[in-house]
């Protein structure tokens, strides 16, 4: 089938079409299994064209965790680690300083980086660990079929909160942005979103910063 | 540095040895009786040396998923603890061990259940041996019995796990960790250069080139039929480890009408045991097991098919004298001396 997409789009080129936008080589040609409608798929592309516009496709090591995004091997044709739940900062802390050269960055959601993995997250971010952390926050655990993540708003109802999540019973959402924020070895953190158009252009030139943070 | 006598601690000699082999990084958090092995490494700065990267972690849970990170990218990684921290490190083994990563762990055993006690013990001994955590795997173990072992068994560790692609254990014990003994220190092995780990470990995640595919390291497999041949290969390799890669020792086993069975520091306080029988004229012998596993199965029964009996010593409520792997023994009716260690 992709042979056939490059078939035809050399038969386009030919009667005078324009390439203008392309699917990166950094993505393999694996059919993605996220929920229709989820910003995986956009958070994805927009981390493999950082990847390929700065040109390290051969010197990046990504690290995506338990939770939706733990089959994200399969999609970006970098170099990948699958590691145990809410650990990925660790995993990456430990693959950048011995490899120091090398690009890491870790691909955690909610459930795993802000519940499980708090220590992991805030004890990597406040050594100042050189490397890129991608937290994609649904307000959910996806991949278990909806149940309240540490990110759920009040109110809201899920699996496990079926009449919406209260403060009594629940506590609060954790605002994982601005608690890093506060620590002195956060060197950058920004909170994005990509459900439209301006706003995927915005997150895509700060993954890019995140990602240019790390030459040394 | 060359070989040289020197007198140190059973914890300080595990930290020598990893400078000393050519490890690449360490990761630990402090536990009684084993601070010593991330005390020295920071002492010595062996980063300013050999290269060698030494980071304290916020957990035990950290440190082992750095030994992950680290590792997966083939590179030697190690981390050491005590069984409260190791029983903490047991999520982190199994996915080394599913992901089939080569690595070194160093468990100085203490007393349980629960926070227990820092004096010595062996009762990790289960852990060690049938698991830990969760699935169908094995640790290749070794007990060393004194310091010259907990040194020199740093530097075979380095060669069977990268053979087997296969986390190791040293499990040691307070008693060994804390102890100072003579010890003969070995030639620097350097780090591996960029050429040598690329060769020695193709598998490993350093930034794909353009001419291999992507390398992943992961223990998930969704396909349950392809997670089934996975398992038996995985039990394939722990077969071989069995043909190959048992290791013991004998004393006085020839003539002896009795033998014991011990490791580790239990096997020193028997070593002397068998000294004061011989003297009174009864014919004691040791079978010391080096390798928890694979156990010596086979040649232990050889050697029991001719005694009287057997004693098993070891520091916890009969972990190692219950183990499977002696039942080919039972017909010899072996009596078991059983302490819990700690005390």
């Amino acid at each position: 089938m992709n042979q056939d997409i490059e078939a035809r789009k050399q038969e386009l080129l030919k009667e005078g079409y324009e390439e203008v936008y392309t699917r990166t080589k950094v993505l393999t040609d694996a059919v993605m299994h996220y929920c229709p409608g989820c910003g995986h798929g956009t958070t994805h592309r927009l981390i493999a064209e950082v990847i390929d516009e700065m040109g390290i496709q051969d010197n990046v090591v990504g690290v995506s965790p338990v939770g939706c995004s733990v089959l994200a091997y399969n999609y970006f044709d970098v170099d990948f680690q699958e590691a145990a739940h809410g650990r990925a900062p660790a995993v990456a802390t430990a693959i950048k300083r011995l490899n120091p050269d090398t690009f890491v960055f870790t691909y955690q959601g909610d459930g795993d980086l802000a519940a499980i993995g708090t220590a992991e997250t805030i004890h990597a971010a406040n050594r100042g660990e050189n490397m890129t952390m991608i937290f994609v926050n649904n307000g959910i655990y996806g991949m278990t079929g909806g149940q309240m993540a540490p990110t759920t708003l009040v109110g809201m109802r899920s699996a496990t909160t079926p009449y919406g999540r209260r403060v009594d019973l629940n506590g609060y959402p954790l605002r994982m942005t601005e608690l890093l924020s506060t620590l002195p070895g956060t060197y950058y953190v920004t909170r994005q979103s990509v459900q439209n158009p301006a706003a995927v252009r915005k997150a895509k030139a700060a993954i890019r910063k995140a990602f240019e943070n790390q030459r040394r | 540095m060359a070989r040289e006598l020197q007198l140190m601690k059973g914890n300080e000699a595990i930290a020598r040895a990893m400078i000393a082999s050519g490890t690449d990084g360490y990761f630990g958090y402090p536990i009684t009786p084993q601070s010593e092995v991330m005390e020295t490494l920071m002492a010595e700065k062996p980063w300013e040396t050999t290269g060698m990267t030494v980071l304290q972690a916020e957990s035990e849970v950290a440190s082992i998923n750095m030994v992950y990170g680290g590792a997966a990218t083939g590179k030697k990684v190690a981390t050491s603890s005590s069984s409260p921290g190791i029983s903490l490190m047991q999520e982190g083994l199994t996915y080394l061990a599913g992901a089939e990563i080569p690595c070194l762990v160093v468990n100085v055993m203490r007393g349980g259940p629960g926070l227990g006690t820092i004096q010595p013990s062996q009762s990790d001994y289960f852990q060690s041996t049938k698991g830990g955590g969760h699935g169908d795997y094995q640790l290749y173990t070794l007990a060393p019995a004194s310091v010259q072992e907990m040194y020199d068994f740093v530097f075979d560790a380095w060669d069977i796990a990268f053979k087997y692609r296969n986390p190791v254990l040293i499990l040691s014990d307070g008693a060994i960790g804390q102890c100072m003994e003579k010890l003969y220190t070995r030639d620097y092995i350097p780090r591996w250069t960029e050429e040598e780990r690329r060769k020695n470990a193709p598998w490993g995640t350093w930034g794909k080139p353009a001419t291999r595919d992507h390398n992943i390291i992961t223990s998930l497999e969704l396909d349950s039929a392809r997670q089934e041949v996975f398992n038996h290969k995985l039990q394939a390799k722990y077969a071989e480890m069995k043909e190959k890669e048992v290791r013991y020792e004998m004393l006085n086993c020839e003539d002896a009408d009795y033998i014991i069975v011990a490791y580790g520091s239990s096997s020193r306080i028997a070593m002397k045991a068998m000294q004061m029988a011989r003297e009174k004229g009864i014919k004691v012998g040791l079978f010391r097991l080096i390798t928890l596993f694979p156990f010596p199965t086979k040649q232990l029964a050889e050697v029991a098919a001719h005694v009287k009996g057997i004693l098993c010593v070891e520091m916890s409520a009969g972990q190692m004298s219950e183990d499977r792997a002696l039942r080919p023994l039972r017909r010899y009716h072996p009596h078991s001396r059983r302490g819990p260690g700690g005390s």
